[in-house]
């Protein structure tokens, strides 16, 4: 038989031996003082699509192709884009339809990397950066193809290993291209 | 000087019933910060006492299924997570189940053994919370939250090193999963697996035997097993008024057949089983996630049949159902072969598990209302849809 009040004592010292624990046990706190402090980012870490360029120039340089898989896969329909009419030479060489406007509203987008899985150029990419507040909805939230295109270098700083695997496949078929043109030149 | 010199002026109920003078009628909600969300009760109080009470919900309203059946299967995966924006891993996992009937997809092994461990992860997060959060319905303001949404930290840690989003996870994908464990994951996982009973015993040693905690709750919204059975009550709510149903048991779906956990089963059907069974079935989830992170084999993690882009299953209908944290989590889905499913319909168990509030409240009082909801354990995101 306890005395009455025991469990709520017992309880007291379980507040105590946390609250102690919390200056010497990294368990007991697992806050940082953000924006001073930060956490590392994860790897696997999403927040809005951006998309890729190869090279210099990142307008030449787009991977897109404006096929506009990811417009009608999206499920809250952020992504818009509109077809250019010239075509441009792609990364093995085949002439491709390149987006005049690619439009992403991040207000809009939820973040569910659907329009990664689903393109077939790997030209769209999620992007880790979350400090995102601005002042205006469309000037700042509604980005256009200047805002989103980011260089490979950006993609293989962010997400190191996702990366190293993308450029492995593209090189593959880089090759592959290169041999079936060099065949077909003899 | 008498207590009734003024008149009562005669007033009409909604329903047509003249409203006694001696009952208060309050609304309660639906931004009260114990209702969990957007959540409304209309109750009516006799001195202190509850003479009835309407639960009022749909302020969270969002036309999930409707939206279903407009957008493609793999569009909806996403809108998933947001149902029981606590556990969108189970979420996810009971929307592919019920796809992968529909279109006779079979997830890999080691899918299967990601699916269990993360969704048992996120049983333990979610029933973690939920303690914390009914010890601070009863007053317990602050402390045993924290110290639950600092277990939940790690885990959503893990979730998001696995899946890139904490919360929102979209993982599941129909017939496997989205991408492998990143290495190390599973040492992680098990670092947090073997931590989180510690964590337990602290817990349970602060509030096991709190002489306030037992006179807030023992007693209190008593549900008996008869009615909790005919109203289709399931999950933790069900098995803490002594019935022994458990769809990992009675189901076994996915690979739960493997291992080997008990399921608790409460006596007395009140809030301090409902708590309690949470708690053990924390201690059970733990001997699921030992065995899981120890057996979990090598190999492809989704099935070659599956599409990603312009999946259309075939004409017909398929339910699947899976255990989530808060009952039996349903989907229900008709196809007629084009790209979008023709109905689909969720079964969200903290919905139906609501509808009996205000059986449990009937003669209870005001302050007792806020621990015997807090006890069902609602996510207004699942309930209003």
């Amino acid at each position: 038989m306890n005395l009455p009040g025991h469990g709520i004592l017992k309880g007291l010292a379980e507040t105590a031996r946390n609250f102690v624990g919390s200056y010497v046990s990294k368990d007991r706190l697992v806050t940082v003082q953000y924006p001073e402090e930060r956490l590392p980012s994860k790897e696997a870490a999403r927040n809005f699509p951006f998309l890729v360029y190869d090279g210099e120039d990142w307008e030449k340089g787009l991977r897109c192709v404006a096929c506009q898989i990811c417009e009608k896969e999206c499920p809250p329909k952020c992504i818009t884009i509109v077809k250019d009419t010239l075509r441009k030479p792609d990364y093995v060489g085949k002439l491709q339809f390149q987006p005049k406007l690619f439009d992403i509203d991040i207000s809009v987008c939820m973040s569910c990397q659907i329009c990664v899985e689903v393109c077939p150029f790997d030209a769209i990419k999620m992007d880790n950066e979350f400090e995102l507040s601005g002042c205006d909805r469309f000037e700042q939230l509604l980005l256009h193809k200047r805002q989103l295109a980011k260089p490979n270098e950006y993609y293989q700083r962010i997400h190191p290993i996702e990366a190293a695997e993308v450029d492995g496949r593209l090189n593959v078929e880089k090759a592959k291209a290169q041999a079936k043109a060099g065949a077909g030149k003899k | 000087m008498s207590t009734r010199e003024f008149q009562v002026i005669p007033r009409v109920d909604v329903d047509g019933t003249a409203v006694d003078g001696e009952q208060l009628e309050i609304s309660m909600g639906p931004q009260h910060p114990s209702t969990h969300g957007v959540f409304r009760m209309d109750l009516k109080l006799d001195g202190e006492r509850v003479a009835r009470l309407k639960p009022v919900f749909g302020y969270l309203h969002r036309n999930h299924e409707k939206i279903g059946e407009s957008t493609t299967y793999l569009g909806s995966m996403p809108y998933t997570d947001r149902l029981d924006y606590f556990c969108s891993l189970t979420n996810n996992w009971a929307y592919a189940l019920a796809v992968e009937k529909l279109a006779g997809l079979q997830a890999p092994e080691r899918a299967e053994y990601i699916r269990v461990i993360t969704a048992e992860l996120t049983r333990l997060q979610n029933h973690a919370s939920l303690a914390g959060f009914l010890l601070q319905d009863m007053g317990a303001s602050g402390t045993p939250l924290m110290y639950a949404f600092r277990e939940r930290e790690k885990i959503l840690d893990l979730f998001e090193s696995l899946t890139g989003a904490r919360m929102m996870c979209n993982y599941m994908r129909f017939g496997g999963c989205r991408c492998d464990l990143p290495a190390g994951w599973i040492l992680e996982a098990r670092g947090v697996v073997e931590r989180f009973p510690r964590f337990l015993d602290e817990f349970q040693a602060l509030l096991d035997g709190n002489e306030i905690l037992m006179s807030r709750t023992q007693g209190v919204g008593v549900l008996p097993a008869a009615l909790a059975v005919n109203a289709g009550i399931t999950g933790p709510m069900l098995r803490a008024s002594g019935v022994n149903y458990d769809l990992r048991k009675v189901d076994r779906y996915g690979i739960y057949d493997r291992f080997s956990f008990k399921v608790p089963i409460g006596d007395h059907g009140d809030v301090y089983d409902r708590y309690m069974v949470r708690v053990l079935e924390m201690r059970e989830s733990l001997k699921i996630l030992d065995q899981a992170l120890r057996d979990i084999p090598d190999g492809p993690i989704l099935d070659p049949k599956a599409k990603l882009r312009g999946f259309r299953p075939k004409p017909g209908e398929a339910y699947g159902r899976i255990e989530s944290p808060k009952g039996e989590l349903g989907f229900y889905l008709i196809s007629d072969g084009s790209p979008n499913p023709y109905r689909y319909r969720v079964r969200p168990p903290s919905f139906i598990n609501l509808t009996l509030l205000e059986d449990l409240c009937l003669g209870h009082q005001v302050a007792d209302v806020v621990v015997i909801l807090g006890s069902v354990d609602i996510v207004l995101g699942e309930v209003d849809r």
